[in-house]
């Protein structure tokens, strides 16, 4: 078991979608939302993700293939 | 002697012990080193500093380590350039370039926040360093790493060019080329960080690697006689040497070292890549992640880790943002160096054309002191420019040849360099 965090990015075409609870039905993983800032124009979300590490990895890709950008809580990390 | 009381969540104020650390388990804020600053008061002094030698460690009390400095010992006190030349080109009174495409050994400012990243590593118990890097963080990380005898990782994505693996593979730390797209190594990069518990100069150690960034203020305050300048122009790419020079000198003014006077902070980036500066212009504090798109390379951060903190620090400071694009970067390249004789890589050349806007727009006065921040090296980015430049001029090796061409130059002494 593993736990990962990471930074969700939605776009304003993407950011009514219920994309949290759709990924914790379709894949083992919990979710934990831990901060979130939402505008107009794009939503982020703090979310941590517990469960086995290559659940985790088909959940992020998942999430990304939804149109939401996931990022590592470190953000960039190649300078 | 140590001043440093422990680690400290910049959100929600939680403390840690001294750990390679750096995000709060709480909020997953970044976490901040907190010093004494009373004892730190009682014992620095203006005498005491210029007592030591010129480098980045001569500010010591304000910087993370417990014991002693292990490298960076010809890093930093990096020239303050009184630009009189580029000033008229500018049309302002008095201006200042800090240029750090000096500094040892790899020419740029990341010798400073490496310094004390590796130094902290090894009083940490580390015998790994690495880093994920297209430029700059990586050389100095692999320079560094070599002199201190430490087992060293690179990180790189698979597609960079391969003037830029040399500048690092020199040093023989073992670079890695991941394949994928640049969110893919990002995310892999952090979970290699957190898997293998390896000094991460910029992810575990970040606490510690951004306070290095402090001294390049400090260096400017005491070059300038111990004073605050009016405005200061730096680039913005992770956020790490904005907020940092904004603590700088807040800190400067805590310890009694300068006079509290309004120096206002700007935040110069790409206008291909101008996550912070949007943010700005739009008064939000929520920065929009972007794709970068710009010659400036080394800036080139779509979303910049301690982006939030630039916005604080430039907005705390009355200061603004500004972005220029790839051709007035190229130009600006071009004026610091036929003005001033410094070549630096497009970074530079941002903040530079950053700098000019500001002036043109009355955002910056012409008659208070004014600091640009020079950050990189030119000679590392060739081709940023390799088209701006004028070629030379062909002719036989016969003194007629040269003749002919003089007395053409007499007649057209207009340069013949492309248009950028």
């Amino acid at each position: 078991m593993a736990v990962h965090r990471f930074y969700l990015t939605y776009t304003d075409d993407r950011i009514k979608e219920p994309i949290i609870y759709h990924v914790g039905h379709k894949y083992k993983v919990i979710t934990n939302i831990r901060a979130a800032s939402v505008s107009d124009h794009v939503g982020i979300l703090a979310l941590e993700l517990d469960g086995d590490p290559d659940e985790i990895e088909r959940a992020v890709k998942w999430i990304a293939e939804q149109g939401v950008k996931v990022e590592p809580i470190e953000k960039n990390v190649i300078e | 002697m140590s001043f440093v009381n422990g680690l400290k969540c910049r959100e929600c104020g939680e403390r840690y012990e001294i750990a390679p650390v750096h995000v709060c388990e709480l909020c997953f804020g970044p976490l901040e080193v907190e010093y004494n600053y009373a004892a730190i008061k009682k014992t620095i002094s203006r005498e005491l500093i210029e007592s030591r030698p010129p480098n980045l460690w001569r500010y010591r009390e304000l910087l993370p380590l417990d014991g002693e400095p292990l490298t960076g010992f010809h890093s930093g006190f990096t020239p303050l350039v009184k630009a009189d030349r580029l000033a008229r080109a500018l049309g302002v009174d008095e201006l200042y370039v800090k240029d750090d495409s000096v500094n040892h050994p790899t020419f740029s400012y990341k010798d400073r926040v490496v310094s004390v990243a590796l130094s902290k590593a090894v009083e940490l118990g580390f015998d790994t360093v690495a880093c994920a890097s297209t430029g700059n963080l990586a050389n100095s990380v692999a320079a560094h790493a070599a002199r201190m005898g430490l087992r060293c990782f690179v990180f790189i994505p698979d597609n960079l060019e391969r003037g830029k693996v040399v500048g690092s593979a020199i040093y023989n730390p073992t670079p890695v080329a991941i394949s994928g797209n640049y969110d893919d190594v990002n995310r892999l990069c952090t979970e290699i960080a957190d898997k293998y518990k390896w000094a991460f100069a910029n992810i575990n150690l970040r606490p510690f690697y951004t306070e290095g960034a402090k001294t390049y203020g400090f260096e400017v305050a005491e070059q300038l006689g111990w004073k605050l300048p009016a405005h200061i122009v730096v680039p913005t790419a992770g956020g790490t040497i904005l907020p940092k020079v904004a603590k700088g000198f807040e800190e400067l003014v805590q310890m009694g070292l300068v006079e509290d006077r309004p120096c206002k902070i700007y935040s110069a980036q790409a206008s291909g890549c101008a996550p912070v500066v949007n943010a700005l212009h739009r008064e939000s504090d929520l920065i929009e992640p972007v794709k970068p798109n710009t010659i400036a390379k080394s800036i080139a951060i779509g979303n910049p880790a301690d982006g939030y903190y630039v916005l604080g620090a430039v907005r705390k400071s009355g200061g603004w943002g500004e972005m220029a694009t790839d051709k007035e970067i190229v130009e600006a390249i071009q004026l610091l160096a036929q003005t001033e004789g410094i070549f630096t890589e497009p970074a530079g050349g941002t903040t530079v054309a950053v700098t000019k806007k500001l002036i043109e727009q009355g955002r910056i006065p012409r008659d208070e002191a004014i600091v640009i921040s020079v950050t990189g090296n030119g000679y590392k980015t060739i081709e940023a420019v390799n088209d701006a430049v004028a070629e030379p001029h062909q002719i036989s090796a016969k003194l007629s040849a040269f003749d002919e061409l003089y007395a053409n130059l007499s007649q057209e002494p207009a340069k013949q360099a492309k248009s950028a």
